[in-house]
């Protein structure tokens, strides 16, 4: 006699095991939370996050790395949005899903999976030694926006391409050229999905170690302009932990960072509903 | 005649989707072409408004005329075309923008950017559609909040925005239940009197009550092309009689 589960009980075996891998998830996302929490928010004052960082972290705050992870942040956004928005319309719109597009497409995805620190040593190459720029908020900036650039391209290239043909055919049958279909149609319709993206893109950035040790460097001045070395958060952190000076700062810091990931995420996630409620 | 097709034929690769259609349109009345679906009246109507430029491997011979202009001679300016020749569609689909927004559009396309001007034509058009009065200024809220009907009024809106001579309507009504299909066919008959209609349905029913006009297409062909009333009280085609008593289609 062959062993045989019954419907009911296979529904019930199937809904616990769901259920016991996303609690597994769930529990593990929040003790990494809770616990730098309750390592660092006791860190958190008025004084940490405004003044200056004294005897290479062991005292003081936070203040000039908060800054710069701020500025080259800001930088990369600034530089990868334009660029990767309109790859992505360039790659939907004009090439027709030809050979061109499939090869950008596939290298866009690959450049996505490569480690950071791979980008890291070319922007170190690249923007800190080729282009003299040194280790600087450019450099970093720079970097930064070449390792977010491919996560921009293939978010809004999703978002572009779920925009009904519908929409596309009634601005044409309006009179519209390609140009207005794709400035007040095809972008308006695709933010949500592009804002996806470039929140995706500030999250790795801010996050990111690697790639701005080699290139913004890791000086603990207060940034003054695009030419300044710097130090971010995170990379403040990975020094404070590894070199041991300051284990209950590094706490502070990480509890900052994630922090600041959160509002972020919390904000811009504000914006799209808002933005959505409008029209949907 | 404001709209003439003369031995029109369209292939979408190999296969022959339109076969020697001679159609003449006359000005300010609704012509209807009826007929089985799959036999080419959607396509027929997107030759018009050269819809099926976005289509690749389309391929037509034989020429259309519109106000003696040939719409395929390389003169022809298609953004031109495509303002004298409005298109409403059959799903009413109206931009995930605000009412105003959707029925600028056009005349923003058009350069025009004086909020005065864009006020008076958005006011316009909607009352055109009998829009107007119901939406109590509301001008602002999202389009796709109104029902499919109020829709659909303010896509025809959208469309009168830039102010075209021919409407083709691509079964309008076709997602619409059946008393606001009795509203927009008033619209229709009250639009006639500025405008030229082409309407390609399916519903003979509406075809018989709206259209003057009236052709029957079968597989690609314009089998017979008379007044409405000829056409469904004594078609002189065999075809078009086994049609229209429901001998298939």
């Amino acid at each position: 006699m062959t062993l045989r589960i019954g419907p009911r009980t296979s529904q019930i075996i199937a809904y616990c095991v769901l259920l016991l891998m996303t609690a597994i998830t769930v529990i593990v996302l929040f003790f990494i939370i809770g616990y730098v929490f309750k390592n660092g928010l006791g860190q958190i004052t008025w004084q940490f996050l405004t003044d200056r960082t004294r005897d290479m972290g062991k005292e003081g705050g936070i203040f000039p790395s908060i800054l710069g992870t701020l500025f080259v942040t800001v930088l990369a956004i600034a530089i990868a949005t334009p660029l990767g928005v309109g790859s992505a319309v360039y790659l939907v719109e004009y090439t027709r899903g030809g050979l061109i597009r499939r090869i950008i497409s596939f290298g866009a995805d690959c450049l996505a999976g490569v480690p950071s620190i791979i980008f890291g040593l070319f922007g170190f190459i690249f923007f800190v030694i080729t282009l003299n720029l040194g280790w600087s908020v450019l450099s970093g900036g720079l970097t930064l926006a070449v390792m977010i650039i491919p996560t921009i391209i293939r978010t809004t290239e999703e978002a572009i391409k779920a925009v009904p043909r519908a929409y596309r055919e009634i601005s044409y049958s309006l009179g519209g050229g390609k140009l207005d279909t794709i400035l007040k149609v095809v972008l308006p319709t695709s933010l949500p999905g592009i804002l996806t993206g470039i929140i995706l893109g500030v999250g790795r950035a801010v996050g990111e170690t690697a790639a701005v040790i080699f290139t913004a460097g890791s000086s603990l001045g207060i940034p003054t302009s695009f030419f300044s070395s710097t130090r971010t958060l995170a990379v403040h952190f990975y020094i404070l932990a590894r070199e041991g000076i300051s284990m209950p700062k590094a706490y502070g810091t990480a509890a900052v960072l994630i922090i600041i990931i959160l509002l972020i995420n919390f904000v811009a996630y504000r914006l799209m509903h808002r933005f959505m409620a409008r029209y949907y | 005649m404001i709209l003439e097709t003369a031995q029109l034929n369209l292939y979408y690769g190999k296969f022959q989707a339109l076969k020697n259609v001679n159609l003449k349109v006359k000005e300010n009345i609704i012509t209807g072409i009826i007929g089985p679906s799959g036999c080419g009246k959607s396509t027929l109507l997107r030759v018009f408004n050269r819809m099926n430029d976005l289509i690749k491997n389309v391929r037509i011979t034989g020429s259309v005329m519109v106000d003696k202009d040939d719409i395929h001679s390389p003169m022809c300016d298609l953004t031109m075309l495509r303002k004298k020749v409005g298109m409403v569609f059959q799903r009413p689909n109206a931009f995930p923008l605000s009412i105003y927004d959707n029925v600028a559009y056009g005349p923003r396309v058009w350069g025009i950017t004086d909020r005065k001007t864009l006020d008076e034509i958005v006011q316009r058009s909607l009352r055109a559609v009998d829009l107007f009065d119901s939406l109590n200024d509301n001008l602002k809220s999202p389009a796709l909040d109104l029902s499919a009907e109020k829709q659909q009024r303010l896509c025809i809106a959208r469309l009168l925005a830039v102010e075209p001579e021919i409407l083709l309507m691509d079964e309008p009504c076709s997602a619409l239940d059946p008393i606001s299909t009795a509203k927009i066919e008033e619209l229709m008959i009250e639009l006639k009197k500025k405008y030229t209609i082409i309407i390609v349905t399916h519903n003979m029913q509406q075809a018989a009550r709206i259209a003057d006009d009236v052709g029957f297409m079968l597989l690609g062909e314009l089998i017979e092309f008379d007044k409405a009333k000829k056409i469904f009280t004594n078609p002189r085609d065999t075809r078009t009689s086994d049609y229209i008593s429901g001998r298939y289609g």
